[in-house]
């Protein structure tokens, strides 16, 4: 892409936030179609999220096992995992897991929505389809990848747990106790936080390339297709700027 | 083999003296270098059928997207019931949008509600109805009107292409329309179908008395459905009269699509 359209590209999406901020905070609120969309995007990406963390979980804690044992750390295990899941793997696994369910979806939906007229047919019904379409997807998507997170954590946590027990024996108190007692407030801060900005990147981009859709069916295609590209992207970008602020915040 | 004489006698137009519901006053658009309208202009009178007649991308489809505010001309007025369409807010716009009705060449149908929630859809926006008992009446009524009221809890997906076309009509009606704009009604459907839907379009025109503005190059249904026939072509109005008048003009610009 050359630079001209990147730039180009980059104001029009930048202009696309600036009114979901503007005409997404000012009634007619749509809450009804904002609940559809967090069962959506929140409760139907539930096993999606949950399997991924789970296996990762497992093969997190069966992979290190080896090399702690072999360094006589086996009691570093939970914490090792656990950091590394609640710090880093569930936000990242879970934002990964909705922009490619979720992002390819809003951005088919919207993308066929817009080629067939249907958004014009909302508009002519009396409906702002801004608010109606992309307001509440990027509301919901920045309010479910949190909670999922979160639950990815749980998750993944448990397979942890299961995993240290194939191998040994290690009671959830003491797994807990580990866990909870290594992590700092300052730790799971800036983890839970980035999770707010990887739903909102997902549903923007979604949202954006699906609603400003064009050239037909094929802009369908494209339009799914760059959504689940670009906010994957983001998501590291995103990630690597969130390490960056709680560093110098010292919230590492 | 059925001929052009087997249509149902069309109404009679209205009286001249009949209010003017609409007004494209020397409406331009551009998209770049690409002049689509320029200068045009028409008038609609309440409960009258007119057809705008044209080539495949001469502007038919952006003319009444600019009158119902999805487009914004470049110069001129347009004046719907009164009210310009460029000065509305987006509330005015809105109470404006529940009097004219829109039915849209794909149809539109939001495929991931059923016809019910399709129907449900304008007249929940509009704050028409004021409990469910009274929606389900006004859902029913709008596709007994159009015929398919069986097809209540079906998705467009399941429905064929004139069922579709008819469905989008109910939604249509389902707020009573002052006037309605027919974007290319009959295009992609089989002649018997098409007749089906220009007969239609008679039927409402008669039971809601509503003024219609009918996008079309489909010379049957310009015969079937119009009251007054405007023919444009390169973005102005070149020719205007009834089907039977543009039938007999010698004009070579006209007689290419009557012939």
């Amino acid at each position: 892409m050359p630079a001209s359209a990147f730039f180009t590209e980059l104001r029009a999406m930048t202009g696309f936030a600036g009114r979901f901020f503007r005409e997404g905070f000012r009634p007619r609120y749509e809450w009804l179609e904002l609940l559809n969309q967090c069962y959506a995007i929140g409760y139907q990406s539930l096993p999606l999220v949950g399997i991924t963390s789970f296996i990762m979980g497992l093969v997190l804690t069966l992979r290190l096992r080896p090399t702690m044992v072999q360094f006589g750390a086996t009691s570093w295990i939970p914490v090792m995992v656990g950091l590394t899941i609640i710090q880093e793997l569930a936000p990242i696994i879970t934002g990964l897991m909705v922009s490619g369910k979720v992002g390819s979806s809003i951005g088919a939906e919207l993308g066929s929505m817009r080629v067939s007229e249907q958004i014009d047919a909302m508009e002519v019904s009396g409906t702002n389809p801004f608010k109606y379409l992309v307001v509440t997807r990027i509301l919901a998507a920045t309010l479910m990848v949190p909670i999922l997170t979160l639950l990815a954590d749980a998750i993944g946590l448990f397979a942890c747990y299961l995993g240290i027990n194939l191998q040994g024996v290690t009671s959830v108190a003491l797994f807990m106790n580990n866990i909870l007692g290594s992590l700092t407030f300052g730790q799971v801060l800036p983890a839970v936080v980035k999770t707010f900005f990887f739903g909102f990147a997902i549903g923007l981009i979604g949202c954006y390339k699906g609603y400003n859709a064009s050239k037909g069916t094929q802009g369908v295609g494209v339009a799914a297709n760059s959504a689940v590209v670009l906010s994957s992207l983001l998501i590291f970008l995103l990630d690597l700027v969130a390490v960056g602020v709680s560093t110098a915040f010292g919230l590492i | 083999m059925e001929t052009a004489t087997t249509s149902a006698p069309a109404p009679a137009p209205p009286a001249p003296a009949a209010e003017v519901v609409l007004t494209v006053d020397k409406i331009s658009k551009s998209f770049g270098d690409n002049h689509v309208l320029k200068d045009f202009s028409l008038t609609l009178r309440r409960g009258e059928n007119v057809v705008v007649l044209g080539k495949s991308g001469s502007g038919k489809s952006v003319l009444i997207k600019c009158i119902i505010g999805l487009l914004t001309p470049d110069a001129g007025t347009i004046t719907v019931l009164g009210q310009h369409v460029a000065t509305l807010d987006h509330v005015a716009l809105d109470a404006l949008r529940a009097k004219v009705g829109f039915l849209f060449q794909s149809n539109a149908l939001y495929d991931s509600m059923t016809v019910r929630e399709n129907l449900l859809f304008p007249l929940r926006r509009h704050w028409l109805a004021d409990h469910q008992g009274q929606e389900d009446q006004l859902v029913r009524q709008a596709l007994d009107d159009v015929g398919l009221p069986q097809t209540i809890d079906q998705l467009p997906a399941e429905l064929s292409g004139g069922q579709r076309k008819r469905i989008a009509l109910a939604r249509t009606l389902i707020v009573p329309p002052e006037i309605i704009l027919y974007d290319e009604p009959t295009t992609g459907l089989d002649p018997v179908t098409a007749r089906e839907i220009d007969q239609l379009i008679r039927h409402v025109q008669q039971k809601y008395h509503a003024s219609s503005l009918i996008i079309s190059h489909d010379m049957n249904c310009v015969r079937l459905t119009s009251d007054r026939v405007i023919l444009l072509s390169e973005g102005r109005s070149y020719a205007e009269g009834t089907y039977t008048e543009l039938l007999a003009s010698t004009d070579p610009t006209v007689h290419t699509f009557f012939e």
